[in-house]
């Protein structure tokens, strides 16, 4: 069978961070990464206390520094992305450990990695202490088109189920000998990407059928419904409504 | 019998004698014109346990899916306790009869198994305790209420199989139908499921090749080939007719010897 028992974002726990409403969350965390994205980024110690404050929820929600400084490592080709800019933006030149780079290349490259980071750090805080399902759940309620919210459902539902067709059919391409080695293998897995693509659209016409048996006319009938209360609404607001303090005295200051 | 769907009005009104399913003079052809189903005659009293058998390509997918409209007859009417399968009535129709697919990762597409449980219900417009009750009153029938929690790729073969009965019991279906129930079932997911299947008060209609399945399961089997009923008797009398059996390309397994069996009382 697939993996865990949830999903490897997912960090079990009861902390009050993990027992907030999951539109609650989601929006905060929006609110979080507009406020984060509109700050000068000459203010840097802005972004020091954005920092911060999202060790702070980290610590309220009982998630350790390191599991969510690894889960940041997909952040990685953005960074090299970035890590770039100071080359090849033009303008005037400063020299930074003997190596000439442009001062407009070091400011855009700063700015993409200190609001990059942030936003991920905050997604993955969100991640780590929301259900896959829950997140699905606070999309719905936050009124995202339920077209979209069925196809990441049916997503998170049939990942395992195509992941392990893949599997089977590399079993299947190995145990006949055939070793990916090269160009000249290519053809095989397109021909095998193309399979499964046709396994999954055939598989999406059976699960199709079965619903249309049950009853399905085009909307999902919503049975969880996720409510929150003023209260619980107050205590997510807290990280924007702090971050929008910084932002508002970034650009004062 | 409560209708789930109080809210969609049935014009038919609901007769109490009519036999679970009756399918007169039922004729099919595919688009591209191959005919799979030439005239099929069936009735299916309520709470009788009938066995659908056939060769592949014998129309046996073909007739399951006009049971619920998925198809529409060409010729012939399909009624489901007295109410025909008509566009005006699909609902209530899909209600009424439950199909169990042969693959439960087709039939379980809901994130976990109570919400998979409570798609059919909730579809028809049940909500809050009683959505609730219906679920679990569903789960349990089958054995899996401490599964309700889980998401069903989390679950063994055997279970999924017996969620997916569960998802269209929940409809309090008039009839249900199973295809292929005991395909890719070990030994004890098969003797699991057939102790469940008989501890239900409903009509059951089973499509499968598994012929000691349906001996063990159906009193009565019938038998289409070429897209018609072939033969409908007793299921012992048919499986022991070896001309008919060798006719439409059906075999006892190896050894296997439907004489010497005594069937369980239902």
């Amino acid at each position: 069978m697939g993996a865990g028992h949830a999903h490897k974002l997912y960090r079990h726990g009861h902390s009050p961070v993990h027992d907030l409403p999951p539109h609650c969350k989601l929006a905060a965390v929006f609110c979080f990464v507009l406020v984060v994205v509109s700050t000068p980024r000459e203010a840097m110690w802005a972004f020091g206390l954005y920092a911060a404050l999202l060790a702070a929820v980290a610590a309220v929600a009982r998630v350790p520094a390191g599991f969510l400084l690894k889960r940041l490592v997909v952040e990685v080709p953005f960074v090299a992305f970035a890590l770039l800019m100071p080359f090849v933006v033009p303008g005037e030149q400063t020299s930074v450990l003997g190596v000439s780079v442009s001062v407009p290349g070091l400011w855009g490259a700063w700015n993409v990695l200190a609001k990059a980071t942030l936003g991920v750090a905050a997604s993955v805080l969100l991640a780590s202490t929301t259900e896959l399902r829950a997140v699905l759940l606070g999309l719905q309620r936050l009124k995202l088109p339920p077209l979209l919210v069925q196809i990441a459902s049916f997503m998170i539902r049939y990942g395992d189920v195509v992941t392990d067709e893949m599997r089977r059919m590399s079993i299947a391409r190995r145990s006949r000998g055939f070793e990916a080695r090269g160009v000249r293998q290519w053809r095989v897995l397109a021909a095998s990407a193309g399979a499964l693509f046709i396994r999954s659209y055939e598989r999406g016409e059976r699960v199709h059928l079965a619903m249309v048996s049950r009853g399905y006319t085009g909307a999902m009938p919503v049975i969880d419904e996720a409510t929150a209360t003023r209260t619980q609404w107050a205590y997510a607001a807290a990280l924007p409504a702090l971050a929008l303090a910084v932002c508002l005295l970034g650009w004062t200051l | 019998m409560d209708p789930v769907t109080s809210s969609t009005e049935s014009t038919e009104p609901f007769t109490d004698d009519a036999p679970s399913l009756e399918v007169s003079g039922l004729a099919y052809a595919y688009p591209d014109g191959h005919q799979a189903l030439f005239g099929v005659n069936l009735t299916v009293c309520r709470g009788e346990r009938v066995a659908l058998l056939g060769p592949n390509g014998a129309g046996k997918t073909t007739l399951v899916l006009h049971l619920n409209g998925i198809l529409d007859a060409g010729s012939g009417t399909v009624r489901v306790a007295g109410l025909p399968v008509a566009k005006r009535n699909l609902a209530e129709i899909r209600r009424r009869v439950g199909i169990v697919f042969q693959d439960p990762d087709d039939q379980l597409f809901m994130p976990t198994v109570r919400e998979d449980v409570a798609f059919g219900p909730a579809t028809a417009g049940l909500r809050g305790p009683e959505l609730e009750e219906r679920v679990l009153g569903a789960l349990k029938q089958v054995g899996m209420e401490e599964y309700a929690a889980r998401p069903p790729h989390h679950l063994s073969f055997g279970q999924r199989r017996r969620v997916a009965v569960a998802t269209v019991l929940a409809m309090e279906p008039e009839i249900l139908v199973l295809d292929e129930p005991s395909s890719n079932l070990d030994p004890a997911s098969r003797r699991e499921l057939a102790d469940i299947l008989r501890s239900l008060d409903v009509t059951v209609l089973m499509v499968t090749h598994d012929l000691p399945y349906a001996l063990e399961l159906c009193p009565r089997a019938v038998i289409l080939s070429e897209g018609v009923i072939a033969a409908d008797d007793r299921t012992q009398d048919l499986l022991c007719d070896e001309k008919l059996m060798r006719s439409h390309r059906l075999e006892l397994p190896f050894g296997f010897d439907p004489r010497s069996v005594s069937i369980p009382s239902a």
